[in-house]
């Protein structure tokens, strides 16, 4: 049977996306460019029992889905660059308390109001560092439509899956530009709900990692009572300042995202005509999509230059960059910032091939034509 | 067409070009099935202030998301003539309308003329169709999809009390440009 097909908006795609994976809580405040996630769940969540709510600003949108997660709910919020500024405390929340839930950040200019029509790249640090403390992060940069979709539903499963907020990043120009989408079916992406307690509520510890470094979440309301709190806390979830706890829980925290096996799974990248690549470009999101022109216009003068481009951005792709860095003569980093990404390309490569930047931040996209340029300096 | 053809609606904010734009995409991507991107950039303004929406149509899937050098330019206003006729290809068309796009904008293009928003108010009775007339004139001028794939976007996209209606905008925009390139 022909799938379903429509033209969508990359932010139509994001909110189809959190529903096929199960959304059924959505506490946000309207801002552009990312108001249409929140346009399509405000008419879709009702229709089968799930909530929307407008909360009176984005602290209070990021604290509602805290709370609706901790019931069960699978919960999102969408918004831009200063509303998620915002969000930062509670999102730091959610890491030590280790709530899974879902944050859009549509990237406009910036900092503070910046341009708020205008595309930008500028917050991929924020969904790096955007909260204070050591903690790991999972942030995901999808290119396409098609893709927001697909990528939205990954970051509840690794939510779901890692017991903590995933963000999913793309700039206002896949966020607002339409193309073909292929709705899947029921079944043809996989869908992972957190881990259920497998023991009663008297035996109940929400953060007793003898079940692994992602502990059961019990639902509230389902006959389980823990506390939980921002403090550093103990397995019972009670605050401890116990030296060897606190470490022992920060270390777990960053482990079950930045560990080995753990980033094996987390990890996404696409290569393309990097196999024989002398200069490659790393390029993620929108630019990503002026980087894969400029591969093939140069590829026709014979320039050998390839594209890396993370679907994953955090944690960052650093066995691979390493690898490369070391294979090239040079890496270029077109974003539409001033050269975030950049660095950590550069801290990862350690001086092994030269990294130059590419940054734009005049409202407009980068273009081909800006990227072959540079290849044929660098060439 | 095997490679990237690029089409450009511009106008002032309000007058329905994204929404041009969108039929167009639909018109490509969903009836027949190519490859199709639609963007539009716009300033912080609900209505007025110039603003444009693009469609990139491809047998092939489409990196850059945004026009690269446009094959059919529309201005609907002077100021977006002056703001987005820029970059139309050598041998390139643009369509201007004629009561309100004084200034010419020159290049290695060839421009049409058509009293868009007056065919659309004297000829239809409503101004608000006017987008539905230039996107049938735009078709008609670069043959970007078929006649009837366009005809079907549009009827798929409007609400049906207005069906006729819009039916008679699009169908009246692409005969008038047949009629002009004869």
């Amino acid at each position: 049977m022909a799938k379903k097909v429509a033209l969508l908006q990359g932010n139509e795609a994001c909110a189809h996306g959190a529903l096929y994976a199960g959304c059924n809580f959505f506490g946000g405040y309207p801002i552009t460019p990312s108001t249409e996630v929140a346009e399509v769940l405000s008419n879709e969540l009702p229709k089968f029992g799930g909530k929307f709510i407008q909360m009176e600003d984005e602290i209070g949108a990021m604290a509602s889905i805290i709370g609706a997660s901790l019931t069960g709910a699978k919960a999102l919020t969408a918004s831009s660059g200063p509303g998620i500024s915002l969000k930062q405390e509670l999102i730091g929340y959610a890491c030590i308390a280790e709530v899974p839930c879902v944050i859009i950040s549509v990237m406009r200019g910036g900092p503070s109001t910046g341009m708020p029509t205008g595309p930008g790249q500028s917050d991929v640090m924020q969904a790096k560092w955007g909260t204070h403390g050591d903690h790991a992060t999972i942030a995901l940069a999808p290119a396409s439509v098609q893709e927001i979709f697909t990528e939205t539903v990954r970051a509840f499963n690794l939510a779901e899956k890692y017991r903590m907020p995933v963000q999913v990043v793309y700039d206002e120009i896949v966020g607002h530009m339409r193309e073909r989408i292929e709705f899947p079916e029921p079944g043809d992406l996989e869908i992972i709900n957190r881990a259920k307690p497998t023991v009663g509520p008297d035996k109940y510890k929400p953060y007793d990692t003898s079940f692994g470094d992602v502990p059961p979440l019990a639902a509230y309301g389902t006959g389980y009572r823990y506390h939980v709190t921002g403090l550093n806390k103990a397995q019972d979830g009670f605050p401890t300042t116990k030296a060897e706890y606190v470490d022992a829980e920060e270390r777990r925290q960053i482990r079950k995202v930045e560990g080995e096996v753990a980033r094996v799974d987390i990890e996404k990248y696409e290569e393309y005509l990097t196999d024989d690549a002398t200069i490659l470009l790393f390029a993620y999101g929108s630019t990503s999509r002026s980087a894969r022109y400029a591969v093939n216009e140069l590829r026709k003068e014979g320039i050998k230059v390839g594209l890396f481009r993370p679907i994953t951005l955090w944690p960052f792709p650093e066995k691979r960059i390493a690898a490369l860095g070391k294979q090239v003569k040079a890496i270029i980093v077109p974003e539409l910032n001033l050269g975030q990404m950049n660095l950590e390309v550069e801290r990862v490569v350690k001086g092994a091939c030269p990294v130059i930047s590419i940054g734009r931040v005049d409202g407009e996209p980068i273009n081909p034509g800006q990227i072959i340029a540079q290849v044929k300096e660098v060439k | 067409m095997s490679k990237r053809f690029e089409i450009r609606f511009s106008g002032a904010g309000g007058q329905g070009l994204i929404t041009a734009g969108i039929i167009l995409a639909e018109a490509a991507a969903i009836i027949e099935g190519k490859h199709a991107v639609q963007s539009q950039s716009y300033g912080p303004e609900a209505r007025g202030g110039a603003s444009k929406s693009e469609v990139i149509i491809s047998d092939s899937p489409i990196d850059y998301p945004k026009a690269t050098v446009v094959d059919a330019c529309l201005a609907m206003t002077q100021e977006s003539a002056d703001k987005y006729a820029n970059g139309i290809k050598k041998g390139g068309v643009l369509l201007i309308d004629s009561d309100f796009v004084k200034n010419e904008p020159k290049g290695d293009f060839k421009v049409y003329k058509m009293p868009i928003m007056r065919t659309a108010k004297d000829e239809i009775g409503r101004e608000i169709v006017a987008n539905v007339v230039a996107l049938g004139a735009m078709i008609a001028l670069t043959d970007a999809v078929s006649r009837e794939a366009g005809e079907k976007a549009v009827l798929a996209r409007v609400p049906e009390a207005f069906l006729d209606l819009n039916k008679k905008a699009y169908n009246l925009g692409f005969e008038k440009v047949k009629a002009l390139l004869k």
